[in-house]
């Protein structure tokens, strides 16, 4: 080539390369500890697990975790739908009718605080509501903690996904006859429809590991509760943090609680995985 | 033709069956209508009439309101806030801005195409069926029959019969465009309003386009907005040239683009402004 390289072409091309390698830096930092959790993870949690960890439960010497696996299983789930219906037509709402008015940016203002709330002080804000009036706690107060917490997730990612949505197609919709409702539920959602799911499934990991808010809500139990949400609700990320701390001279349970981590992870990472390739399938 | 739209504005409704048969009807009629953007007046005093089964085109420079204008017809600027409008829009005889008028059903006769096509996120056949869906109860053979319909209609039936399921946005644009098309004519409504429906596509998808407004012609009517003059000559019937939210002159294609009246028509066309 013999095109001149001016001094400001080169600069500017030493520039891109430097950002380049300071990208990639970032990049393989954050791939480090993300394969550093994993691999510690696996390595300390895979000898614990076996078939009985699943369908046993948690007892001070040998058991399992089928009890915490379920509680939290079904705690979550139950969190992740209350927390989907009121936070989509929350976000809708936002999106698609307050128009410009005060109280949208009010909501807007608070929600965006209780995204950033401290996990704890929901927990203790739902202790001081519900567990004290009724005496007692009960899985209910462990998935209105958690609802609490993924309430302001699924808003925010709703509202975001339809502003995303061009107001050409809702003109174009409109302008063939179609109701406003009926709009927003065919033509808007079908086109925000992955990322919506995608800050449900990120909410549902948030709230899967959550423990400060169930510490004060749920409590933990070492027994088989099924259904009753009325009493206290075995859940696994507290009795990973009971056998870690105070159960932590017991080597078994400590091992059952690396297992109990590994599970975890390996349940949301799943679950992720499973979603972007629904996502895609559909898209 | 033309002067029989004009006689047209005089005649007694009742009085001149016979005459009928050979008049040209008027679809919409716009008594004196203003267009305010919050204190902007967009459409100033206008007041023309559209023939039935016609090609009706829009012509001037940007801004001058044309689009605006057009967007009255189906009242989609009643999506927003802040739009103010005074007069009269008469479809078939009955004011458009009546109180008692239900937008939607207005809208599902008053079609529109945008000017970037605007495919839903959904199957090719999805899109079609959309508008269908809103106010028929079909089987679905029937509906497919009607989607089929729709598509070869919009010329696009044979590019996407075998695509169907697939993404109506997977389409090019000169494809989506025709989808939009049969997605507005799939409906049946009576007047189609075409905003600047070719300025996003290449000459053989306009081609396309305008051989298809040709054919529409013969059941709807047809309003459209064009950036291009030769497109107005090739297509319409009928031009209307405004200028700073004002129609300036309303004339059979023809003589607007021969010898227009006004100067500031001639001026446009031969490209001394605009």
């Amino acid at each position: 080539m013999d095109i001149k390289q001016t001094p400001l072409y080169r600069r500017r091309k030493r520039l891109n390369q430097l950002v380049m390698v300071l990208c990639q830096l970032a990049t393989v930092i954050g791939f480090v500890f993300l394969f550093a959790i994993l691999f510690t993870l696996v390595t300390k949690g895979i000898g614990s697990i076996s078939p009985s960890t699943f369908v046993e439960r948690t007892r001070m010497n040998g058991g399992g975790l089928g009890n915490a696996i379920w509680g939290t299983f079904l705690m979550t789930c139950a969190a992740t739908v209350i927390g989907t219906v009121i936070g989509v037509a929350a976000g809708t709402w936002l999106a698609e009718y307050s128009g410009k008015g005060l109280m949208a940016k009010v909501i807007r203002f608070i929600n965006d605080i209780l995204l950033s709330a401290p996990s704890i002080i929901i927990g203790l804000f739902i202790y001081a509501v519900v567990v004290v009036p009724m005496g007692n706690f009960s899985g209910w107060a462990g998935v209105l903690a958690l609802t609490v917490i993924i309430v302001p997730v699924v808003i925010r990612s709703t509202e975001d996904m339809l502003r995303l949505i061009p107001n050409s197609l809702r003109e174009a919709a409109a302008a063939l006859g179609a109701h406003r409702w009926w709009i927003i539920v065919r033509v808007c959602y079908s086109g925000a429809r992955a990322g919506i799911m995608t800050g449900i499934l990120l909410g549902f990991a948030r709230i899967s590991g959550e423990t400060a808010p169930l510490l004060f809500t749920s409590l933990n139990s070492n027994q088989w509760n099924f259904f009753d949400l009325g009493s206290e609700m075995a859940n696994l990320p507290m009795t990973i943090y009971q056998n870690m701390t105070i159960n932590a001279f017991i080597p078994d349970l400590v091992a059952l609680a690396w297992g109990g981590a590994l599970i975890l992870t390996a349940a949301i990472l799943i679950l992720n995985i499973a979603a972007r390739y629904f996502s895609r399938q559909r898209s | 033709m033309t002067a029989d739209i004009h006689l047209d504005q005089k005649r007694d409704t009742g009085a001149v069956e016979a005459a009928a048969v050979s008049q040209i009807a008027t679809k919409l009629r716009v008594n004196d209508l203003n267009l305010y953007y919050g204190k902007f007046q967009a459409i100033n005093n206008v007041t023309m009439e559209i023939p039935e089964r016609q090609v009706t085109a829009f012509i001037g420079p940007s801004g001058c309101g044309k689009s605006t204008l057009i967007r009255c017809f189906n009242r989609i600027h009643d999506l927003y806030e802040g739009i103010r409008t005074e007069g009269q829009i008469l479809l078939d005889e009955h004011d458009i801005y009546d109180s008692g008028i239900d937008l939607n059903l207005l809208r599902s006769r008053v079609g529109m195409v945008f000017q970037k096509p605007t495919p839903f996120p959904m199957s090719v056949f999805d899109n079609v069926a959309f508008g269908i869906r809103l106010y028929e109860k079909l089987s679905a053979r029937d509906l497919e029959e009607r989607v089929e319909w729709a598509l070869r209609k919009a010329a696009l039936w044979n590019e996407v019969k075998d695509k169907l399921k697939q993404s109506g946005q997977a389409l090019s644009g000169g494809q989506q465009q025709r989808l939009c098309i049969a997605r507005t004519i799939a409906v049946k409504p009576e007047v189609i309003l075409l905003d600047e429906p070719t300025s996003a596509l290449d000459p053989i998808s306009t081609g396309y386009i305008e051989d298809l407004i040709n054919e529409l012609k013969k059941d709807y009517t047809i309003v459209i907005v064009t950036h291009n003059m030769q497109q107005a000559a090739r297509i319409s019937d009928i031009t209307a040239f405004m200028y700073l939210g004002s129609l300036i002159e309303c004339d059979d294609t023809t003589k607007i683009f021969t010898q227009p009246k006004e100067s500031r028509t001639e001026d446009y066309i031969t490209g001394r402004y605009g």
